[in-house]
């Protein structure tokens, strides 16, 4: 097969892709575009002088806010430029790379694995061809996305200069075109796309753990990482391009690999092969409950491990957050004044950020009820002998109890790593009932899917905006000075937030009974209507 | 109580689509009931709404004198379904699906799954996901096949399977038929039909079109002749309930409907018969002539349905 005829028909695909998610592509323009200016316009109004933008550059250059956002150029002459580069980019890289994972993988292996792509390779259409089509139309997406930016991030705030925006669009973009070739490469090793967005996933997490790591201790870490490539242009600081080269010639690496990958292996097949099993049953699967728990423990490991992993590296720089106090006269006096702790705020937004990502694995186990029964999998179960809400009922435990679980392991483990690092343990109580705290919040996202799932199940994925919604405020909603009500309707915000409050039971109890009342509503609902 | 299924006036509508529009489906305990159908007729609704899945609109459904909607779990300990369209679990192996699928019923015959996972030469250590069509549909049909239940609703169980495999199971429902057990097949495979079925509903757009046993429905029809005669016939092409008739020399080929074939045959014999094929009409082609007009609709051949009609 000569080169062109292995991309033949990649224009028809590219135009195919475009027809079928004209509602998908717009909907992330906005989000991305929508996210960043949106925000834009009240800064000036929250940090109108330099002293209030100095003193917020004073919270963000310890190693717990650069561990959360950035590199930290432009902190000792913090303009709304260094502002926006350093605490907005570092959210939107992650919704950038998962957007072009996601998309990636949707038009490469998922077509595989539901055996369409087989109807399309049959026609005129080269084997590299299907890859090509999303790669350019993922690719283009970003570029559209970074265009956009550079043009409506002045118009949104006029102290931003055209040029820096542009940069600070297309550092964006590389992100997005770096996680693109991540996903096509990923799409060639496993069988299920399912396995693939899981690999991206976990490249994404080292992305970002090797960021964070690398900018809280100032080492060659942050070189690891595609976020950090695109942070060290120190947009709207000293606006260099050249980084973006790396993360371009990377790209086009990984992407030579994934052809070279694609070459080897049949259309459907993986890099990996599926291995044999057990001839029989285990005594544990042998109803739904053990069948839900078959079908998701391995999304459990693999999301229990990842947070262990990000809280052991949040717990390794508790130690430089002692030591930067120590050396900062100006923030040890600050925290004194305010009465908390900066170890203990600092564990505190870790105990956030943990509990509300683990929001993702609820969704996504809490989920599996409707994808498992839109893939026609809940008929055998239901043919069985099987309650509707025993149905509902496995893949409800999964998520009821394994949330919690997976937000215990991972602050379990930046708790334990802290006291191993910094000697004493005497915090480990406060954190674990910090860390508890968050439980009925976790159970309010199961209960929303499960009343969707029953009264309005094509709108179920809509859970996912309630959680971003929730990270972005708990992120984001401090140094925003959001009014109260936009707050109040993520779940997270009605969580007690320790160190500063005190652990309130009201609002837990008053949780717990409203993740009750969905659950039951939920049921109620599914009992009643047909099967998909 | 000797009827296992009892469906009337069944209704069932998907939006705006009447997918069901007043069906009438019954089975007697024991019986083998073949359920006819083109595709999209709603064979595969009925069977749903039968398993509790679907609600129904209106109309009675029954299922062991039950109603399947509201004691779906307790009902279903008495049946196996084998669905058209086969989905497992990708990551779970066709040995750990079949004892699933069985245990959720209420147990599964050990021996049994082994002798029929040996007799439909299934692999039950490979991941469904690797499985063909046709063994995806070994996998439904080894868990409900090694169940004792009483009913077997069947949708379509054999549309993957090869020749080998087809006689395999004719012979398995045959098993079952022996023991008294009770069997729904919907299919289009008019010759296992007419091997396995005691009694056929033909159902289209909706509604139940036919019902009895097979030589009910073959009443209803005609007979095809083909005969060699001493003198040249003349007369028959004109009479009534005689159908696609050619005449070659000394030879006649026609179809004749049942209730005029005494009188056309006197009229025939008259010309002194040297050799006489008579054949029943296939299932085949009784299903063919049953959706006639609705193909000639398709062609735009309006004429001709008027005329049928």
């Amino acid at each position: 097969m000569t080169r062109q005829r292995a991309f033949a028909g990649t224009a028809n695909l590219v135009r195919f892709i475009l027809r079928r998610d004209r509602v998908r592509i717009p909907i992330w323009i906005l989000a991305l575009v929508g996210f960043t200016t949106s925000f834009l316009p009240s800064l000036p109004d929250l940090y109108p002088d330099e002293a209030s933008r100095q003193a917020r550059a004073s919270i963000m250059e310890g190693p717990a806010g650069l561990a959360m956002t950035g590199p930290g150029y432009g902190l000792d002459d913090y303009t709304v430029g260094a502002m926006v580069g350093q605490e907005f980019f570092g959210y939107s890289a992650i919704i950038i790379a998962i957007m072009s994972l996601l998309l990636t993988i949707r038009h490469t292996r998922a077509e595989e694995e539901t055996g369409r792509a087989e109807l399309v390779r049959a026609a005129v259409i080269g084997r590299h061809a299907p890859l090509a089509a999303a790669v350019i139309v993922v690719v283009s997406l970003n570029l559209v996305i970074a265009l956009i930016l550079g043009l409506l991030m002045p118009a949104a705030l006029p102290e931003l200069s055209t040029t820096s925006s542009m940069l600070y669009g297309f550092a964006g973009a590389a992100v997005g075109v770096v996680f693109a070739a991540i996903g096509a490469v990923a799409a060639q090793l496993t069988f299920s796309a399912r396995g693939a967005v899981g690999i991206g996933m976990a490249v994404l997490g080292f992305a970002y753990g090797a960021r964070a790591l690398g900018d809280a201790s100032g080492t060659f870490f942050s070189w690891l990482s595609p976020i950090g490539w695109a942070q060290q242009t120190r947009f709207f600081v000293d606006d260099r391009w050249w980084p973006l080269l790396m993360a371009t010639g990377v790209a086009a690496l990984l992407l030579a690999g994934a052809l070279a990958l694609s070459r080897r292996r049949d259309v459907g097949a993986g890099i990996f092969s599926p291995r044999v099993g057990a001839a029989d049953a285990s005594r544990t699967l042998s109803g739904p409950i053990g069948l839900a728990w078959r079908l998701q423990r391995g999304t459990f490991i693999a999301w229990s491990a990842g947070l262990a992993i990000f809280g052991a590296m949040y717990g390794s720089i508790i130690p430089e957050i002692e030591t930067f106090i120590e050396g900062n006269e100006f923030v040890s006096q600050s925290h004194a004044m305010m009465g908390s702790d900066p170890v203990e705020s600092f564990m505190g937004i870790v105990v956030m950020l943990l509990a509300t990502v683990s929001g993702g694995y609820v969704l996504q186990s809490a989920l599996r009820m409707r994808s498992e029964e839109t893939a026609m999998r809940a008929e055998p179960i239901l043919s069985g002998s099987v309650a509707r809400w025993r149905y509902v009922s496995g893949h409800l435990l999964v998520a009821v109890i394994g949330g919690p679980v997976v937000a215990l392991v991972g602050i379990g483990v930046m708790a334990a790593v802290a006291a191993g690092v910094s000697g004493g343990a005497s915090l480990m109580g406060d954190v674990f009932a910090a860390a508890a705290a968050y439980i009925p919040a976790l159970w309010v996202l199961t209960g929303l899917v499960v009343a969707l799932f029953g009264l309005l199940p094509k709108l179920v994925h809509l859970v996912w905006i309630v959680l971003a919604y929730g990270i972005v405020i708990g992120m984001l909603g401090a140094f925003l000075s959001l009014p109260d009500w936009t707050v109040n309707l993520s779940p997270f915000a009605h969580v007690p937030q320790w160190p500063n409050e005190s652990l309130n039971p009201a609002p837990l109890l008053v949780m717990t009974m409203v993740a009750v009342g969905l659950i039951i509503i939920g049921m109620f609902g599914f009992r009643r209507r047909d099967l998909a | 109580m000797t009827t296992t299924i009892d469906i009337a006036d069944l209704v069932k509508h998907y939006g705006r689509h009447r997918a069901l529009n007043g069906l009438n489906l019954e089975v007697a305990r024991g019986e083998v009931h073949g359920f006819l159908g083109p595709n999209g007729s709603g064979k595969t609704t009925t069977i749903r709404v039968l398993l509790g899945m679907l609600r129904s609109d209106s109309g009675a459904v029954r299922l062991f004198g039950d109603d399947p909607w509201s004691n779906a779990v307790e009902l279903h300990r008495r049946l196996a379904y084998v669905p058209g369209d086969v989905n497992l679990w990708p990551n779970l192996t066709g040995g750990q699906a079949i004892d699933l699928i069985g245990r959720m019923r209420g147990g599964i015959d050990a021996a049994r799954r082994a002798e029929l996972l040996r007799r439909f030469d299934l692999d039950p250590t490979k991941k469904a996901r690797t499985y063909s069509k046709g063994n995806r549909q070994k996998v439904a049909l080894v868990a409900a096949l090694s169940s004792a239940a009483e009913l077997l609703i069947l949708d379509e169980p054999t549309s993957g399977l090869d020749p080998l495999m087809e006689s395999v199971f004719q012979d398995c429902i045959r098993q079952v038929k022996a023991e008294g057990r009770t069997v729904l097949l919907s299919s289009h495979i008019m010759a296992e039909v007419e091997a396995l079925c005691d009694r056929v509903s033909i159902i289209r757009l909706g509604r139940t079109v036919q019902t009895g046993t097979l030589a009910e429905i073959r009443h209803l029809t005609r007979t095809s002749i083909t005969a060699h005669t001493m003198r040249p016939v003349t007369g028959i092409a004109e009479a009534t309930g005689v159908h696609d008739y050619a005449a070659d020399g000394d030879r006649v080929d026609f179809d004749v409907e049942t209730e005029n074939l005494d009188e056309i045959m006197s009229t025939l014999s008259t010309f002194g018969i040297r050799s006489l094929v008579s054949s029943p009409p296939s299932l085949e082609e009784l299903f063919l002539r049953q959706y006639g007009d609705e193909l000639a609709d398709l062609n735009g051949d309006t004429a001709k349905t008027e005329a049928v009609k």
